[in-house]
């Protein structure tokens, strides 16, 4: 923001010597990019303080535990005695990222592999554009054609509502393709092509190469692509709500209402007054899904260090 | 690379600088002006508004500024569709009214806090504030929303007694076929436990508090109430008046059809006051706005088209508590 | 043999799968145009929302999701540059410069909604700039911020190493080296980057439903002051994009056509997201063939 205005102060010294001009033309410029990433670092620390300051307040000041949160299984913060299990939330947004992972992945790993060893060129010019217009789509029309289209199917082909975790893991399935996509396609260019040839060299077939030499040395890469969808689809919000009915119980099975962090987060945050204990449990689940947020960061950290071995 | 690139980039990239600084400037501004509005003193001379009723200079004492309501997501389309209207009356020329949804919780904080100028909600302040931020803030009531329970067309019942509907609510019954209808296993289609809505229901329908069954439905909205309502075989869901139409069944209660006659009388008990609320008296401005949402143009004209009841009809009074005394 | 038996059944499921992507792909698009397109005509792009009635556009909405889009590329680009050139080429190798890679990572894999309520709560409320665009387009730059400035920290990057040192040599200073001859080799990927971003922004709408506000003022379109309450150009006013609005009318809609309403729009979403990515690509490819031929 400074910039501008040593700019015009600079500007008459324009005769002065080169050099003086070149330290203050660098000075400025410094000055600039610290700036930049000090702003960055406010940021990430206001966030982190402003919603722990809001989400520690049941934990501090009204004696809430922290067991009774991570593993209570009722959640009824207005009731008497009010009660602030977010074990079904928890389990909820578990279970739809990780089957929504487990839906994606191996789609997406055949994905990448359809691009890079079978048919590059139709690989690159089709369904790579095709699964970046996938990332564009807005969640909220993911959302829209869940509720119009996967419920409804659900509900006809299997028994219960058509709602719950199943509906939510295979929208979110869907958001989180090209994320791993992305990520297994560029580990598998990145391969040395040496070891592909070796292996077909010694008269192994394509599935043998794929299988025994691709996939183990790209693993770690693959899986780093699989953790970053699982974040996502931890994260997101407005989609799931929509389809997967959000009644604050572990559920029974795939086709029964269940709930997410995120979703009971959209749902009960503005009908509550700020400051009041229920509003500020909601913010101690912003604040989980704020530590799953470093927890995620982590692991693709630790796995990003074992592909640079 | 010509020499007359990296000039202009750097131009650019100041012009850039300048742009957002004079935008953060005008952020500083306005705010101030908008601060005002939150010491409940009136802000008549924010520049911008006055300024923004060229037309209007043959009028004595024309009231300008700015209201802003936030608050319940069922009363947003009413306020809305009547701030328009006011918005394009002559003598308000300036004044401008906004009207934010976001649940009837943020209404009640934000004018609690003064960063609203009216608080919209669909249930008493002293349900959801402390007693003592309640007490500092002024109910308006504009009008009456009343709810029915809805079913799925399948389910072959057109009436539910209050036990019937507490009995379901509270998973006692779930199975259509106990009330009189289809065998159909009963999904219920609630609001969350902090809806106003849900609040509503409960004491005046149920007369009871009910816990999220297993397997039950969540919405907060009202659409998709509807829809789930309408598409989920053996569905049961409730629903202000102005979303019923033919594709869903609406159910009678101990007999009585939830009609806007049958609610003034308050025969039809499953109603509530969509409250408009200010911190302390209203200032000029929001008054003028509240006024007109009162008048009998607007009550009978918007609110009735909207599906509300007017609350000048209302035979009934009914206070915090739920006592009902006859005007 | 059977390793070639094998090896053909893996192939053919391999394919398959893509094939399966494909159609999945081209089944979303054909539901959402094929519902949606015919709700679009000029009237539906240029009308006020109506609230019971039927007949109502998203005039307001498109306009408001591309000036938030302006706002948050304004924000953004001189921050993401900033911080992107400091990445690249002032950063040590240290400790320090390991964390704000880590800053850069968390950032960006901060959950929307975390930061719509971030901004509720600092932007909305403690800097009481209210629900607006700004506080909007502040929200969006917590996401957008971390996409900029990796991009411009790998564009620089792949500048090449002599063109840098040319610029050194000449006795530029190293501020002036990048400003002038760095940054306009790496500009078509940064572009093409952004645009791609940009698309992003387009479609969120879990952060600006606790920002941007879920409702717009009836905007005058002939009052381009951007001091005036209802001109369509000032940033404090609250505003509802497109997404939002889809969410809103799928939730709350009472317009008798309202599930038109949400089909035309969530296929003028998809259609802006559609142009988006081409026009990134046409984009980049334009400016690199402008450079390669100026050089």
């Amino acid at each position: 923001m400074n910039l501008p205005a040593t700019d015009i102060r600079t500007a008459p010294a324009e005769k002065a010597p080169k050099r003086q001009r070149h330290i203050a033309e660098e000075f400025r410029g410094k000055f600039y990019v610290y700036f930049c990433v000090l702003l960055m670092i406010v940021i990430i620390f206001s966030i982190v303080y402003f919603i722990a300051s809001r989400g520690l307040a049941p934990f501090i000041a009204n004696g809430v535990s922290v067991k009774e949160m991570l593993f209570g299984l009722k959640w009824n913060p207005e009731g008497d005695p009010a009660a602030f299990g977010a074990l079904p939330f928890l389990f909820g947004s578990f279970a739809t990222s990780l089957l929504a992972a487990v839906i994606a992945a191996p789609l997406g790993f055949c994905a990448s592999v359809f691009m890079t060893e079978i048919m590059p060129k139709f690989g690159k010019t089709l369904l790579q554009p095709a699964i970046e217009l996938l990332a564009g789509i807005p969640s909220v029309v993911y959302g829209f054609v869940g509720l119009s289209v996967i419920v409804p199917f659900l509900r006809d082909t299997f028994p219960g509502q058509g709602i719950g975790i199943l509906a939510g893991a295979l929208v979110l399935s869907v958001m989180i393709l090209p994320t791993i996509t992305t990520i297994a396609t560029d580990a598998l260019r990145s391969l040395p092509s040496g070891l592909k040839e070796g292996s077909y060299a010694l008269g192994a077939t394509r599935w043998q190469t794929i299988s025994r030499i691709i996939l183990p040395t790209t693993l770690p890469s693959l899986l780093t692509g699989v953790v970053l969808g699982i974040a996502r689809a931890f994260g997101e919000a407005l989609a799931v709500q929509m389809v997967i009915g959000n009644a604050p119980h572990i559920p029974h099975s795939l086709f029964e209402s269940a709930t997410t962090l995120t979703s009971i987060i959209t749902l009960e945050m503005g009908n509550t007054t700020s400051g009041s204990l229920h509003n500020n449990a909601l913010w101690s689940l912003a604040l989980i899904l704020l530590l799953m947020t470093f927890v995620f960061v982590f692991v693709v950290r630790v796995l990003e260090r074992r592909v640079k071995r | 690379m010509g020499k007359g690139k990296p000039v202009e980039m750097k131009k650019s990239f100041v012009m850039l600088l300048t742009l957002v600084f004079a935008l953060a400037l005008a952020a500083c501004g306005n705010n101030s002006s908008n601060g005002s509005d939150n010491a409940s003193s009136a802000s008549p001379s924010a520049s911008e508004s006055s300024s923004a009723s060229p037309s209007d200079s043959a009028g004595g004492e024309k009231l300008s500024g700015n209201v802003l309501a936030v608050g319940s997501t069922a009363l947003q389309p009413l306020a809305q569709a009547v701030a328009d209207k006011f918005m394009a009356e002559d003598q308000y020329k300036g004044i401008s009214v906004q009207v934010q949804p976001g649940g009837s919780g943020t209404g009640l904080s934000q004018v609690s806090d003064g960063q609203a100028n009216i608080g919209n909600s669909d249930i008493f302040a002293e349900e959801k504030l402390d007693a003592d931020k309640a007490k500092e803030l002024v109910d308006h009531k504009v009008a009456v929303v009343a709810m029915a329970a809805v079913a799925n067309k399948a389910v072959g019942v057109d009436n539910l007694t209050k036990q019937q509907l507490v009995d379901i609510f509270t998973g006692k019954i779930t199975n259509w076929k106990d009330v009189g209808g289809a065998d159909q296993k009963i999904v219920i289609v609630n609001r969350p436990a902090s809806s106003g809505t849900r609040a509503t229901f409960e004491k005046y329908a149920l007369g009871t508090k009910t816990e999220d069954l297993q397997g039950s439905i969540q919405e907060d909205s009202s659409g998709t109430v509807k829809k789930l309502v309408k598409e989920t075989p053996g569905a049961i869901g409730y629903l202000a008046l102005s979303y019923l139409d033919d594709s869903i069944t609406a159910l009678k209660y101990d007999g009585v059809e939830p009609t806007a006659d049958n609610v003034k009388t308050n025969k039809y008990p499953v109603w509530a006051y969509e409250h408009m609320y200010t911190k302390g008296e209203p200032t000029p401005e929001v008054k003028a706005f509240l006024d007109y949402i009162l008048s009998d143009a607007v009550q009978s004209g918007v609110v009735v088209e909207q599906g509300f009841v007017p609350v000048s009809e209302m035979q009934v009074e009914r206070d915090a508590a739920g006592n009902v005394t006859n005007k | 043999m059977r390793a070639k038996t094998v090896d053909r059944i893996a192939t053919s499921v391999i394919i398959g799968v893509a094939v399966l992507i494909m159609a999945v792909l081209a089944a979303l698009l054909g539901f959402l145009l094929v519902r949606g397109v015919r709700h679009i005509d000029f009237h539906f792009l240029t009308s006020f929302p109506q609230a019971i009635k039927t007949g109502g556009g998203i005039g307001p909405q498109l306009f408001n999701s591309l000036f938030l889009l302006v706002l948050t590329m304004i924000i953004t680009i001189p921050l993401g540059l900033g911080a992107g050139i400091y990445m690249s080429e002032y950063a040590k190798q240290n400790r320090l410069t390991d964390f704000i890679r880590l800053v850069v990572e968390v950032l960006s894999s901060f959950p929307s909604i975390v930061v719509g309520l971030f901004g509720l709560l600092v932007i909305v409320n403690t800097f009481n700039l209210g629900y607006s665009l700004l506080s909007g387009a502040l929200a969006l730059t917590v996401f957008n911020l971390p996409m900029m400035v990796r991009l411009t920290e790998q564009s620089l990057r792949a500048v090449p190493r002599e063109q840098k040192e040319a610029g050194l040599a000449l006795g530029m200073s190293k501020w002036k080296t990048i400003t002038s001859v760095m940054l306009p080799v790496a500009l078509p990927s940064i572009v093409t980057g952004s645009i791609l971003a940009a698309g992003r922004v387009f479609g969120e709408a879990a952060a600006l439903l606790f920002t941007a506000g879920m409702s717009s003022p009836r905007l005058d379109f002939t009052d381009w002051n951007p001091l005036h309450p209802t001109s369509p150009l000032n940033p404090l006013r609250p505003a509802e994009t497109l997404a939002v609005h889809i969410w809103k009318i799928n939730s709350e809609g009472l317009a008798p056509d309202a599930p038109e309403i949400a089909a035309g729009a969530s296929a003028v979403l998809v259609i802006m997201v559609l142009l988006f990515n081409l026009g990134a690509r046409w984009f980049g490819r334009v400016l690199y063939r402008k450079l390669t031929a100026s050089k």
